[in-house]
Formats: C-alpha cells, structure tokens, sequence
C-alpha cells in the first residue's frame, strides 16, 4: 500500500531490489590462509626454533658489540669529528677490531634478515608476495655480507 | 484485601523499574541472504546495569528485532559458545555485566576477528577446532589398561591445572594478531590444550605434540604479544603455557 503511494507521487525506492536472497545469497568474506585437515602440510626440522634461539643469542651479542662499536666511534675521544680513512685504517690493522667488525656484520644481518622473515610470514597472505618478498631480502642479504666481508678481509691501508 | 496487595505490587514495580537504564548496544550486522556488506545498527533498551551483555542480546533478539543471530548455550560461561567482541575487547557476552563497560556510552558488539563470518555475531569455528583437532588433544599411552583409575601425585596434576580450565571459546585464538594475518598459525588455544596434555604425567605423546608445535606454524610463531592472556575469559596464563612449550622444545632435547 505504501509502496504504491511512493511511486503515485513519483518518489522510488532509494535503492533498487536486493541483490541477494535465500537461495542465492552474498559471498562471506573468507579470513586469510585458513587452516584445513589438509593445511599446513608438516614439515621436519628444528629450523624454526633454530631461528628463534639465534634471535635471543644474536640478540645478546649484538647489544654488547653495537654499543661499544658506537661509543669508539661516536662518542669516545673527539667524537665523530676523528672519524676518516686513517682512523678506520688504524682500526683495522688489528686482527681483533676485524674480527670485532666481521662478527658484528654477520650477527647483524643475519638479525635484520631473519626478522623481516618473520614480518614476511606474517603479513604477506599470497604465496606469490611473500615468494618475491623474501626472494628479495635474502638477496639482499647474501650480497650485503658477502661484500662486507670482503672488504674487512681485503681492505688494503695504502691504496691510492 | 486486594486493594493494598496491588499497591505494593504497583510500589515494587516502580522500585525495580528505578533501577533501569537505558543503554544502546551498537551490533554490527551481517546477512549475506539481503546485502553483501555489514554494517553497524544501534538497539537502545531500557536494562538493569547488573544484568549481562548477553542479556541485552536476549532482549534485543526476544523484544526488538528476532533475526539478531549469536550463537550462546549455557549463558553461564562453561560452553564458550558467546565470545564476542564487546567495546573492542574479546570477552564471553554471558561474563560481562553492563555496569562494567560502561553503559553510557554505546556498547559495540562484533563477531569475533580472524574468523569467517557467516551470519552477524556467528563465525566458521572450523578452522580453529582443526588446530584444535591437530594437536591430538586427547590421551595417550601404550601398554594394557589399568584395572584401576591413572593415579597422580597433587604435585603431577598442578602442574598443568591451568590449562585444563579452556573452555575452547575462541577469544584468545581470535586476539592473536599473528592468527588474524595467518590463519595457519595453531593459535593459542590449540598450544595451550596441547600444553595440558605435555605436560600430563600420565601421558606419553608428549613429544609427539612437541613435534607437532616446532613445526612452521608452531609455537614459534607466537610473538608474546600477550593479547591471549588479555583475552581469556577464564584467566588462563595463555602466554605463559605457549612459553612453557617453547621451553620443553629447547630443555627437553638438549
């Protein structure tokens, strides 16, 4: 009866019949990457919690080998201003500041890298993104390290 | 006679009705049989601020408007069939009173997070019931069957009592932010029944389920965020339980 009058007085409905009803009703948004019988397939291997412990450890380490490498660089003795070619030079004739250096690229990077893994995991929903994603970052990584440790093992005081 | 029995009855009613408030609950709302989008509809009802958030769904469903759809069995915080989002939070609707949350304000009510929703308050509990399933959430042992009852020491069943009290609610699972991007993870229900059966001392696939948790989407996963313990309903220290696997993980093998 109402809906008569509406169209007499040449109002419509605002908004057009339903799409949807009973029998054919609207998708439901499915939550991302759901678990099934058949999903996760298990896998073998303890490299998960591998990669846990060395986040601790790593974590550990670092702490001590970060804030002393800032404090000599930073901080002690003149600051940032003494930092050039002849102080990193200086450094680095010793076995122990190389090694000091070497151990601090290596822990870091791995750290950073397997961090942005578990960011990648967690966030990334396609297979395909978080294929390129890590593709990415442990590119990045290899290329970053291997450089780095290049450069400490061959790095050459009197090169013009 | 009559006269003065209606009066205190007339008296009492407007006792109890002093007590009333008026609150407006906030429910978001989904039918996929009318449109494909949910949206938010605001109810206002005149209730006591002692009574539950559960209900004002009662009310509403009873009173107001009967296609409101929750699911709730016991309405006494055993079954956890009622977790729901209320005012932002994961809680049991049958454990929440409204003088707690409130009431001045809109009372928000949401379906739980991570879950598919089917129909308003009510999500697919399948995927969290196969992690559930995944654990092997029963005992095990080898040999032949005592005569008897599996006897413990007090000592022995302290030591898991915390996690024997899941009700399997959901509200933990469904506050884990790590569960809400990745519904491979376990989630923090499975490890915690998991954790009651470890740590059993009359079971002996303990470390089969440790096998289970070291796996990809296991234990590991967790990043302590702590909204589980939040969330539980029934004060189980989630959290602590999924450490507690972690720890068994690395102490128990090496």
């Amino acid at each position: 009866m109402s809906d008569t009058t509406l169209e007499k007085s040449g109002v419509g409905p605002v908004e057009g019949a339903s799409l949807y009803d009973a029998d054919n009703p609207a998708p439901v948004i499915e939550a991302p990457r759901k678990r099934t019988a058949k999903t996760p397939r298990s896998t073998r291997g303890n490299f998960e919690m591998a990669a846990w412990l060395f986040m601790r450890l790593s974590g550990v380490v670092l702490v001590v080998l970060v804030i002393t490498h800032l404090l000599i660089q930073l901080v002690l003795d003149g600051g940032v201003s003494k930092i050039g070619f002849a102080f990193v030079a200086g450094r680095w004739a010793s076995p122990f500041w190389q090694v000091w250096d070497l151990l601090m690229l290596w822990l870091a990077m791995l750290h950073g890298a397997n961090g942005l893994r578990t960011v990648i995991n967690d966030y990334a929903e396609r297979p395909n993104t978080r294929l390129w994603l890590k593709g990415l970052l442990y590119t990045a990584t290899v290329f970053t390290i291997l450089l780095g440790t290049l450069v400490i093992f061959t790095f050459d005081p009197n090169i013009r | 006679m009559a006269t003065p029995t209606m009066d205190k009855v007339a008296a009492d009613d407007a006792a109890a009705a002093s007590h009333l408030i008026t609150v407006t609950f906030r429910i978001r709302r989904f039918n996929p049989e009318v449109s494909a989008e949910a949206t938010w509809e605001d109810f206002q009802l005149e209730i006591d601020p002692k009574e539950r958030v559960l209900d004002g769904l009662h009310k509403i469903k009873w009173e107001l408007d009967g296609s409101l759809t929750f699911r709730r069995s016991c309405a006494h915080g055993i079954c956890g069939s009622d977790a729901m989002r209320i005012n932002g939070k994961n809680r049991l609707a049958c454990k929440t009173l409204i003088k707690d949350i409130n009431p001045a304000k809109p009372i928000t009510v949401e379906p739980i997070k991570g879950l598919t929703v089917l129909k308003d308050l009510v999500v697919d509990m399948e995927p969290f019931f196969q992690a559930y399933r995944d654990v092997m959430p029963f005992l095990v042992t080898t040999g032949n069957e005592p005569t008897r009852e599996r006897l413990q020491s007090a000592e022995d069943r302290e030591r898991f009592d915390d996690t024997t009290k899941c009700i399997l609610c959901a509200a933990c699972t469904s506050s884990c932010p790590v569960f809400w991007n990745d519904g491979q993870y376990f989630g923090p229900a499975a490890i915690v029944n998991a954790h009651r059966f470890i740590f059993d001392s009359r079971d002996e696939a303990g470390e089969q389920r440790l096998e289970i948790l070291n796996d990809k989407d296991g234990v590991w996963r967790c990043r302590t965020t702590f909204n589980c313990t939040d969330a539980c309903p029934r004060g189980i220290e989630v959290t602590k339980a999924i450490q507690e696997v972690k720890r068994a993980l690395i102490t128990r093998r090496y």
